[in-house]
């Protein structure tokens, strides 16, 4: 169906938790999933079910307990430091150590993986930083310092650096935490934009089921028995979603798409 | 590089030429300028210059310049604008060391004592305290992950050895005691042309491993993950960093004394100045602020056309604590 040149992103019965020398912590166990090259893909499930752990052993942060994960058909693990810089960018939900960047020089930190070993930028970089900046209408903030920026621009401005890194694929960890509603729109649509412009890959988690219904090409769902990879709609006629949280107050109405408080 | 940074670094060379000439000029005896330029062009022959005045003005730029850079360096490692070049334990270590040879040699006695206490054994019980202390440190953040906890653990390790250094002191004779403060306060005239250059080929090394470190010193802006995901071998790049800190803090300790307030104080005024975390451009900002600011408080502390001189230890605290607090009041912020 799928063929291999085609995937960007394969777990093989993939174990994800936390090991240490007594006892290893399972958070979710057999991951299989297949993310195809070109798509916006949503990483969906409640607290604590360990899509940030995921997510952290996708981008090798942490170490996976067993199993494989293979990038651009190449096993995670075989990749170094620098080579897994070319191919991959992140946007964390952790703070950015130094608030005295400009949001330009934020942005140019992307060029990095490229440069010499002083960081000097050749005019390829710039035409890089510039084209990030433009995809992401941050032009007007160039000159800004991060500090004196909204939680809204300040998450454009990282996902003009990742941009910036110019890599298949970029990972974001809940980019819409601390947005309001036009904005958590405006992130995720921004990304199906760079997703349609750039045919890059771009996954990212996010509480936001209902906006990720309706912008996802795919999205991979989180329970705790299993993890299920399919476009939206499928997963949606497959009553998936209902089976995300606890039945007592919320239930998924297939008609919207979206969650509905029960009276 | 933009143009107003290129007139800042030009002005502040010419501000580093013209304290180097005033610190050489001023002093117990005032020289005027016209014999300063004579004596550095070779034209005529000045004793006091050529002895005292010009070795301690290089020792001051020297000074000024590396403390700057180990706090800059560890501010950004640390990503905490209070860190300095003595929160490793550097000066605690060198302390140690001082201690040891200067107030030990009462417990041990003998022989053994008057051997020990000569100004190289100072020097390199000084540099071996400092180098043991982070050597113990960097053992134990090697099984760390941590950026953070290694700072807690140099702090540690800085409040055993400041134990040990006042068991000591509480066995010691007054003199012994009155010998180790004035260590404690500093002292920049002390080096021969000898000393300096031991001193400067140490320096220098410090220095090129910065150097060196600029990228990842730009990449840990961002935060150690990031960094990570930029390419960055975090290990190898903070192995680096502490080293290129130690040598640099741990000679100027060795050679000069615990020398505060600089380190802390001179990467926020750089960051000030040229609004811009950027290490490129830091790194020449701070090397310049650095020398300038220490050769002013050393023209400060010699009193000029007085004999007394004051400890330089006071005089960098008395400028540089104020430095900050107006720097901090001025734009609210404190910022790495």
């Amino acid at each position: 169906m799928k063929s291999a040149q085609h995937i960007m992103l394969k777990t093989e019965n993939l174990n994800i938790g936390y090991a240490s020398k007594k006892a290893e912590t399972v958070v979710a166990s057999n991951i299989n999933m297949a993310l195809q090259k070109g798509h916006l893909i949503g990483l969906v499930g409640a607290n604590g079910i360990g899509k940030s752990t995921l997510l952290r052993t996708l981008t090798s942060v942490q170490s996976k307990l067993s199993g494989a994960v293979f990038l651009k058909d190449k096993n995670l693990e075989t990749y170094s430091n620098a080579d897994l810089a070319r191919t991959m960018s992140l946007v964390l939900t952790e703070k950015i150590a130094s608030k005295n960047l400009s949001v330009y020089e934020l942005v140019a930190l992307g060029r990095q993986p490229y440069t010499n070993w002083v960081g000097n930028l050749s005019d390829n970089d710039l035409e890089v930083i510039n084209r990030a900046i433009t995809q992401t209408n941050i032009e007007t903030l160039k000159d800004k310092k991060c500090f004196e920026l909204s939680d809204g621009q300040l998450q454009k401005a990282l996902i003009a650096r990742a941009l910036a890194q110019n890599t298949d694929l970029i990972i974001l960890d809940e980019p819409t935490t601390h947005l309001d509603m036009y904005h958590k729109a405006y992130i995720l649509k921004l990304l199906q934009k760079l997703v349609k412009e750039t045919n890059k890959t771009i996954l990212f988690s996010s509480h936001e089921i209902d906006l990720a219904i309706q912008l996802c090409d795919t999205m991979v769902v989180m329970t705790k028995d299993s993890v299920i990879t399919d476009a939206p709609c499928n997963l949606i006629s497959k009553g998936v979603f209902e089976t995300l949280f606890p039945k007592d107050l919320i239930a998924f109405d297939n008609l919207s798409g979206s969650f509905r408080v029960k009276k | 590089m933009n143009t107003n940074f290129k007139y800042a670094f030009i002005s502040l060379t010419g501000i580093l030429i013209f304290c180097f000439l005033a610190n050489i000029s001023l002093g117990s005896v005032s020289i005027p300028f016209k014999t300063v330029f004579e004596s550095l062009l070779g034209i005529t022959d000045n004793y006091i210059i050529q002895n005292y005045r010009l070795p301690k003005a290089f020792t001051a730029v020297l000074v000024g310049s590396g403390l700057g850079i180990s706090g800059l360096l560890m501010q950004t490692l640390f990503r905490n604008p209070l860190a300095g070049p003595y929160v490793l334990g550097i000066s605690s270590g060198a302390s140690l060391g001082v201690a040891l040879i200067i107030l030990g040699a009462g417990i041990f006695g003998g022989v053994f004592a008057t051997l020990l206490v000569s100004k190289w054994s100072v020097i390199i019980a000084a540099s071996l305290g400092s180098f043991l202390v982070l050597s113990a440190v960097l053992i134990v953040s090697s099984k760390v992950r941590d950026t953070m906890a290694i700072l807690i653990i140099g702090l540690m390790f800085g409040s055993i050895t400041a134990a040990v250094v006042s068991v000591l002191s509480y066995f010691s004779s007054a003199e012994q005691l009155q010998q180790y403060i004035f260590w404690g306060f500093g002292s920049l005239g002390n080096l021969s042309w000898y000393e300096l250059g031991i001193f400067f080929c140490v320096y220098c090394v410090g220095m090129i491993l910065t150097i060196f470190s600029i990228k990842a010193l730009n990449s840990l802006l961002l935060g150690e993950n990031y960094a990570k995901s930029l390419g960055l071998n975090i290990k190898q790049s903070r192995l680096i960093i502490i080293i290129a800190t130690s040598l640099l803090a741990g000679t100027i300790t060795a050679f000069a004394g615990p020398i505060a307030f600089i380190g802390l104080a001179i990467p926020h005024m750089a960051r000030q100045v040229f609004t811009t975390s950027n290490h490129k451009v830091l790194l020449p900002a701070v090397f310049l602020f650095g020398a300038i600011i220490m050769l002013i408080c050393d023209s400060i502390a010699q009193l000029p056309t007085s004999d007394y001189t004051l400890p330089i230890n006071a005089i960098t605290s008395l400028i540089g604590a104020p430095v900050v607090i107006w720097l901090l009041v001025r734009k609210r912020k404190m910022l790495f």
